[in-house]
C-alpha cells in the first residue's frame, strides 16, 4: 500500500487532534513537529478551558467556527471517555443587566437554533438564581446553554498526543520548521533545524506562529496575538460558582468568565488586548489588566472570593487571524498543504470536529487521497491514576504494589512519588527529548496548589534528577534555555563545576 | 583633635542596636565610643573599627550521607578582610560520611586561627 | 490498615512537633509523630546560622546544632514515628475521639487518637500575592526554596540576585549569596524600615555593600525568555506607587522573601476557626483550638521569630494535651477573650481562664522607641527600650493579673513621649 506522508506543525490542542484523527488511517505515516520541548505549551495550556455550547458564533461573518463548535461539543463527550481527560459540563450562562443585553441574549438564541445547539434558553429571576446562586443580584436575565463543558486543557493535549503515537504517529519535540519545500507546485516536506522531513501533505497547525509558516508557501496573513490574563483561585473558598458565568461577548473577545476548573479552582478572566504581530511569546500579567478583570467579574457575581485567595496569575495569547475568520483550507497550489490556522476560541471545543474534516473532506476528498481504516487502531488511552482521588481500597492496593505511591512530595495536591516517575516515563514514551519540571507538573498537578511549588519543587527536582542521573541544575523548568538552579553550590568557586552561562 | 574621624555605626550585640559614634585618630586608634548603653557595645565598637571579625557560615560537599551537603561554620569569628579565602579554601573539599556534628573539618582555616566544624550530623546513607 | 488508640498525635516533626512529642512522653502520654519528609527537624535544618537558643539553652547556636538537641533527644527515647508520612484525612468522631488517615510507605494507615497536635510549619508567600507581575520565569525562588537548595542540597539558584523582601529570611539569603560568590544586586523592602533585625542589616547587607532600597515595590519581573529585570517603583506612606519613580535592576534571579502562612488547611476541614490576624488558629492558653482536643504550636500557630518560642508553644501544647487526656477536656472556665488593641497587629493565645500564668505572643504593627505595654483592664504596665513588627514580644501574665478582668483584657503598645 503506498502510504502518504503526513507532517503536523504544531502540537497544541488542534495539531494533536488532528494527529490522532489521522492515526486510524492504515495509509497515513504521520509525524507532529513540536518547536517547545513538550506538547501543548502554546496557547492551549493558558486558555478558559471552555467546552463552548456553539451558539456564539454567526454563520454569515464566522462560518467555520460556528460549522465546527456544536459538532466538536458532541465529539468531545465520547472523546473524553476514550482518552480518559476529566471533563465536566456544568454549562454556561451569559448574563444580561440591561435591556440591551437582553436583546443581544436574544441575537444569540437564534444562533443557537441556527447553529443547531439544542436546550439553549433565557432564564429570568427565580430559574437564574436556581441554575447560579451566587449570580449578580444586578442581572435581570441570563442566556442558559447546558451542554458547555470544562476540562484541562493540557491534559486533553497529552491525552491525544499519547493517543496518537500509541497508534503508530511520530512525536518531534524541539523541532522547528524553518521552510517549506515545494517544487512543480507541490509540498515536498520541510526543512527543519533537526533535518529535512518528507511530506505529502504538511498542515500548518502552528498556532500563534501559522502565519510564518504559511508565509513561506506564500499564503500570506497575519496572526495578531491577542492577550487575555487570568487569575486562579485557592480551591477552599466558600465564595464560588455552580455554572460557567460570562458577560455578553463583543466582537473583541468573549468576554470575562467566572468558571471552577476540573480541578476545582475557581478561574477568573480573561481580558483581550491586542499585541505587535511579533510578540508571540509576550505572556506577561499586567497590573492594569489584572484590575479590568477582577472590575469585570466584581458584575457577574454575588460575591467573588477575597483577593488574597488568589494564588495564581497567567496569560495567554489567542492566535486571531484577520477579520477573526478560521483559515481552515487545503490550496492547490502548493497542492498537499494545509491550513489549520487562525483558530482562535472556540478551538478547543470544536478541535475534534475540525480534525474529523480535515481528514475526510480536506485530505480525503479534497486532495483525493484514499483513506484506509486501521483495523486495530485503539481509541483508548488511560491517564497518569491521580492517587489524590482513588478510593482507600486501590490506595492501599497501590502502595502495596509500589510503595512510592507512599511517598507524598507535592503535600497540596497529594501528588506521590510515583507519579511523579511516570510522568517522566510517559513523556519519554511519546518521544519527549528534554524532560523538564513544567512536563512533570502538567502531568501530574504537582506544584499547582497553594505553595505554588514553594515547599516541594525542590524535592521533585531531586526526583527527577535521581532518575535521569542528572545534577538538578541541569533540568529545565520550562524550555530548553533556563534550569533549576545555575549550577553546584560551589559554582562560582570552582572551574571544575562550572556555570552554565545562559 | 581637628584630624580625628568619627564614624557611625549600629551596634549588633544585642536587639536594642545602639547608634554609636566612633571617634579615631591619626593613628587610627580609638579615642572615644558614644551611644552604647553596654560595655560590650563599646568593646564591638572597637573591634569594628580596627580588625572587624565574623563568624562565617556555609556548607561543604559530603558523599554518601543524606544530604549531599554537611552545614560549618567557623569555630570563632574570623577578619572580615579573610572571609574571601575562607570560602575559597572550604569550596573544594568533598567530605565523606560520616561526619559527627562538631567535628573539625579544616583546622586554622585560611591562616585565621580558626577551625572548621561541622555544624549538622552526615550520617551514612 | 492498622488502628490503634493514641493520647496525643503530632502532626510534624520540626522544632514544634519534636518539643511537643519530647514533653508530651515526659508527661506520660502514649504518642505518636508523624513527619512528611524522610528526615525529621523540618526547616532549622538548612538554618546554618546562629541565633537560635539564646532564651532555651542560654546559648547561640545554629539551627542546625539546635535542632539536633532535639532530634537527639527524641530518638533516645525512643517516641514512636513514621516519616514519609502524609495526613490526609482527620475525622472529628467526638471530643475525645480523632481518627487520622495517613499516606505512608507501608500502606494506607488509619490512627485514632484522644488529641491532635499540629505542628506542621508554614508555608512561603510568593509572587502573586504580593502583586508582581510579568511573565512567570524560572528563575524566581521563594527564600525557603532557595534555602533548602543551597543548604540542603547543594544547588546554585543563581547568578545576579534580587531578593524582595528584608524580613530576617531575606537578608540571611542575601549573606547566603553573598558568601558563595552570587552577586546580590539589592534588596527591596516595601515598608520604610528594615523588616529583620538590625544585626541582621549590618551582618548581612552592608558587610556586603548591598543596597537596600526601603519604600520600594517591585512592579514587574521582565525578561525575554528568563528573568533579565525587576522594574522597582518608589511608594509613599500609604504604601501607594509613586507616578514616574519606576528604576530597573538588572538580575537573573528573583528571591521571594516576603513572609509566611500557617498552613492550617487540614484543620480548616474541621472546623478550626482562623483569626484573621494571625491567619492561624483561635486558641485558648493551652493552645488548643477551638476545636476540642486539637492543638496547634510553631509557626502552624502564629509566625514565630525566635525557634525557642516555637519550642516553649510545643511544650505548652502537649501540657494542654496532657491535661486534656487527665480531665477528659480541658476544665469549663469563664474565657476571657484578649484583645488586640493600639498598634498591636496579632496575638496569640485569645483565650485565658485565670487559673494558670500565661505568656502572650504578640507582634506590633509600627517600629517604636521608649513604649510602654499595657494591660488595662488589669492594671498591668511594663516599659520596653524598642519594638519591632519583626520582633515578638513576649508578655508573661501571672494567674493572679488575669483574674481581676472581668471579661476582656487588651494589650495596648504606647510610646512613653
Amino acid at each position: 500500500m503506498e502510504k502518504k506522508k503526513v507532517v503536523i506543525i504544531g502540537a497544541g490542542v488542534v495539531g494533536s487532534a488532528i494527529a490522532r484523527v489521522l492515526s486510524r488511517y492504515e495509509n497515513l505515516e504521520v509525524t507532529v513537529l513540536e518547536r517547545n520541548i513538550d506538547v501543548g505549551w502554546g496557547t492551549s495550556k493558558a486558555n478558559s478551558a471552555v467546552v463552548h455550547p456553539g451558539h456564539e458564533d454567526d454563520q454569515k461573518k464566522y462560518p467555520l467556527r460556528a460549522k465546527f463548535c456544536a459538532k466538536g461539543n458532541r465529539i468531545w463527550h465520547s472523546w473524553a471517555e476514550e482518552l480518559d481527560v476529566p471533563i465536566k459540563w456544568p454549562g454556561e450562562i451569559m448574563l444580561a443587566f440591561s435591556v440591551r443585553d437582553l436583546e443581544k441574549l436574544q441575537y444569540y438564541l437564534d444562533l443557537a437554533e441556527k447553529n443547531g445547539v439544542p436546550d439553549v434558553k433565557i432564564v429570568y429571576q427565580d430559574e437564574l438564581r436556581e441554575l447560579e446562586p451566587n449570580v449578580s443580584p444586578d442581572a435581570i436575565a441570563g442566556l442558559w446553554a447546558p451542554t458547555a463543558g470544562l476540562l484541562a486543557p493540557w491534559d486533553a493535549v497529552i491525552s491525544l498526543i499519547e493517543n496518537s503515537v500509541d497508534n503508530g504517529v511520530k512525536l518531534h519535540t524541539e523541532t522547528e520548521v524553518k521552510d517549506v519545500v515545494v517544487e512543480d507546485g507541490k509540498v515536498k516536506g520541510v526543512q527543519t533545524n533537526n533535518g529535512f522531513f518528507e511530506a505529502d501533505i504538511v498542515i500548518n497547525a502552528a498556532g500563534l506562529y501559522a502565519d510564518v509558516i504559511s508565509k513561506k508557501v506564500g499564503i500570506n496573513f497575519d496572526i495578531t496575538p491577542r492577550k487575555g490574563e487570568y487569575y486562579l483561585i485557592d480551591e477552599d473558598v466558600k465564595e464560588r460558582v455552580k455554572r460557567i458565568v460570562h458577560q455578553v461577548p463583543t466582537e473583541l473577545t468573549k468576554g470575562v468568565y467566572i468558571s471552577e476548573t476540573v480541578e476545582g479552582n475557581i478561574l477568573i478572566g480573561p481580558s483581550a488586548v491586542n499585541l505587535p504581530l511579533d510578540a508571540k511569546d509576550d505572556v506577561s500579567t499586567t497590573e492594569k489588566y489584572l484590575d479590568y478583570i477582577w472590575e469585570s467579574a466584581k458584575k457577574l457575581v454575588a460575591k467573588l472570593p477575597p483577593k488574597s485567595s488568589v494564588i495564581k496569575t497567567f496569560a495567554g495569547l489567542r492566535a486571531e487571524p484577520p477579520s477573526g475568520r478560521w483559515i481552515i483550507e487545503a490550496y492547490d497550489n502548493p497542492k498537499g498543504f494545509i491550513n489549520a490556522a487562525g483558530m482562535r476560541s472556540p478551538a478547543l471545543a470544536s478541535s475534534p470536529a475540525v480534525a474529523e474534516y480535515i481528514a475526510k473532506e480536506l485530505i480525503g476528498k479534497k486532495l483525493g487521497v484514499e483513506l484506509v481504516e486501521k483495523k486495530n487502531w485503539n481509541p483508548y488511552r488511560k491517564g497518569i491514576k491521580k492517587f489524590k482521588i482513588l478510593d482507600d481500597k486501590e490506595k492501599e492496593r497501590l502502595i502495596k504494589e509500589n510503595p512510592k505511591y507512599g511517598n507524598v512530595l507535592c503535600m497540596c495536591k497529594e501528588v506521590t512519588e510515583a507519579e511523579i516517575i511516570e510522568a517522566i516515563e510517559r513523556m519519554k514514551k511519546i518521544g519527549i527529548k528534554t524532560i523538564s519540571l513544567d512536563g512533570v507538573k502538567f502531568r501530574t498537578t504537582s506544584m499547582f496548589g497553594w505553595c505554588q511549588g514553594s515547599f516541594c519543587r525542590v524535592r521533585i527536582a531531586r526526583v527527577v534528577a535521581n532518575y535521569l542521573g542528572i545534577p538538578e541544575w541541569e533540568i529545565p523548568v520550562k524550555d530548553g534555555k533556563t534550569s533549576y538552579g545555575v549550577g553546584d553550590v560551589k559554582a562560582f568557586f570552582n572551574t571544575k563545576q562550572g556555570v552554565d552561562e545562559a | 583633635m581637628s584630624n580625628y574621624k568619627k564614624r557611625k555605626m549600629t551596634c549588633i550585640v544585642c536587639p536594642l542596636g545602639c547608634e554609636l559614634e566612633v571617634t579615631i585618630n591619626e593613628n587610627g586608634k580609638v579615642v572615644s565610643v558614644t551611644g552604647n548603653t553596654c560595655p560590650q557595645g563599646k568593646e564591638y565598637a572597637i573591634q569594628e573599627v580596627t580588625a572587624p571579625k565574623r563568624v562565617v557560615m556555609s556548607v561543604i560537599h559530603v558523599k554518601n550521607s543524606i544530604f549531599p551537603t554537611v552545614s560549618v561554620k567557623t569555630s570563632k569569628p574570623v577578619l572580615k578582610s579573610k572571609i574571601p579565602e575562607v570560602m575559597k579554601e572550604i569550596s573544594d573539599i568533598t567530605l565523606d560520611a560520616p561526619v559527627e556534628i562538631g567535628q573539625v573539618i579544616v583546622k586554622n582555616v585560611a591562616g585565621t586561627d580558626a577551625d572548621i566544624v561541622s555544624t549538622r550530623p552526615a550520617p551514612e546513607k | 490498615m492498622m488502628k490503634t488508640k493514641y493520647d496525643s498525635i503530632i502532626i510534624g516533626g520540626g522544632p514544634a512537633g519534636l518539643a511537643a512529642a519530647i514533653k508530651a512522653k515526659e508527661l506520660g502520654l502514649k504518642v505518636l509523630l508523624l513527619e512528611n519528609r524522610d528526615v525529621l527537624g523540618g526547616i532549622p535544618l538548612q538554618c546554618l546560622h546562629p541565633g537560635f537558643g539564646l532564651h532555651y539553652f542560654k546559648e547561640d547556636l545554629t539551627g542546625t546544632e539546635f535542632i539536633y538537641r532535639f532530634i537527639n533527644k527524641f530518638q533516645e527515647m525512643g517516641i514512636e514515628h513514621f516519616t514519609n508520612a502524609h495526613l490526609t484525612e482527620i475525622e472529628n468522631i467526638s471530643d475525645n475521639e480523632k481518627r487520622l488517615k495517613v499516606i505512608t510507605s507501608k500502606g494506607l494507615q488509619n490512627f485514632t487518637t484522644k488529641t491532635i497536635i499540629y505542628t506542621t510549619g508554614a508555608r512561603e508567600r510568593h509572587l502573586y500575592e504580593i502583586g508582581i507581575t510579568g511573565k512567570r520565569f524560572p528563575g524566581i525562588f521563594t527564600a525557603g526554596e532557595a534555602q533548602t537548595m543551597m543548604d540542603i542540597y547543594g544547588i546554585m539558584p543563581g547568578k545576579e540576585i534580587v531578593i524582595v523582601g528584608s524580613g530576617d529570611v531575606g537578608l540571611i539569603m542575601a549573606r547566603r549569596f553573598a558568601l558563595e560568590g552570587a552577586t546580590v544586586k539589592a534588596v527591596i523592602e516595601l515598608m520604610p524600615f528594615p523588616g529583620g533585625l538590625t544585626r541582621n542589616v549590618v551582618q548581612c547587607l552592608d558587610d556586603f555593600g548591598i543596597p537596600l532600597y526601603l519604600s520600594h515595590s517591585v512592579r514587574r519581573v521582565e525578561g525575554r525568555s528568563s528573568v533579565e529585570k525587576v522594574i522597582i517603583s518608589k511608594v509613599n506612606e500609604k504604601l501607594e506607587v509613586i507616578e514616574g519613580t519606576e528604576k530597573e535592576i538588572k538580575c537573573d534571579t528573583v528571591v521571594v522573601a516576603a513572609g509566611l502562612v500557617p498552613y492550617i488547611k487540614i484543620l480548616e476541614k474541621i472546623g478550626v476557626v482562623k483569626d484573621p490576624a494571625t491567619k492561624g488558629p483561635i486558641v485558648n492558653e493551652y493552645l488548643e483550638t477551638l476545636i476540642p482536643g486539637v492543638f496547634t504550636a510553631g509557626n502552624a500557630l502564629v509566625i514565630n521569630d525566635l525557634v525557642d518560642h516555637v519550642v516553649e508553644q510545643g511544650e505548652l501544647a502537649a501540657l494542654g494535651a496532657s491535661e486534656f487526656v487527665k480531665n477528659d477536656g480541658i476544665p469549663a472556665s469563664r474565657w476571657i477573650r484578649v484583645f488586640r488593641g493600639e498598634n498591636v497587629r496579632l496575638l496569640v493565645p485569645h483565650y485565658l481562664s485565670g487559673k494558670r500564668d500565661v505568656t502572650i505572643y504578640a507582634r506590633v504593627r509600627k517600629p517604636m522607641k521608649k513604649v510602654t505595654i499595657r494591660f488595662p483592664e488589669i492594671g498591668k504596665k511594663m516599659r520596653l527600650p524598642v519594638v519591632k513588627p519583626a520582633e515578638m514580644v513576649s508578655v508573661r501574665l501571672r494567674k493572679e493579673e488575669i483574674q481581676k478582668a472581668v471579661d476582656r483584657i487588651t494589650m495596648e503598645v504606647l510610646s512613653n513621649e
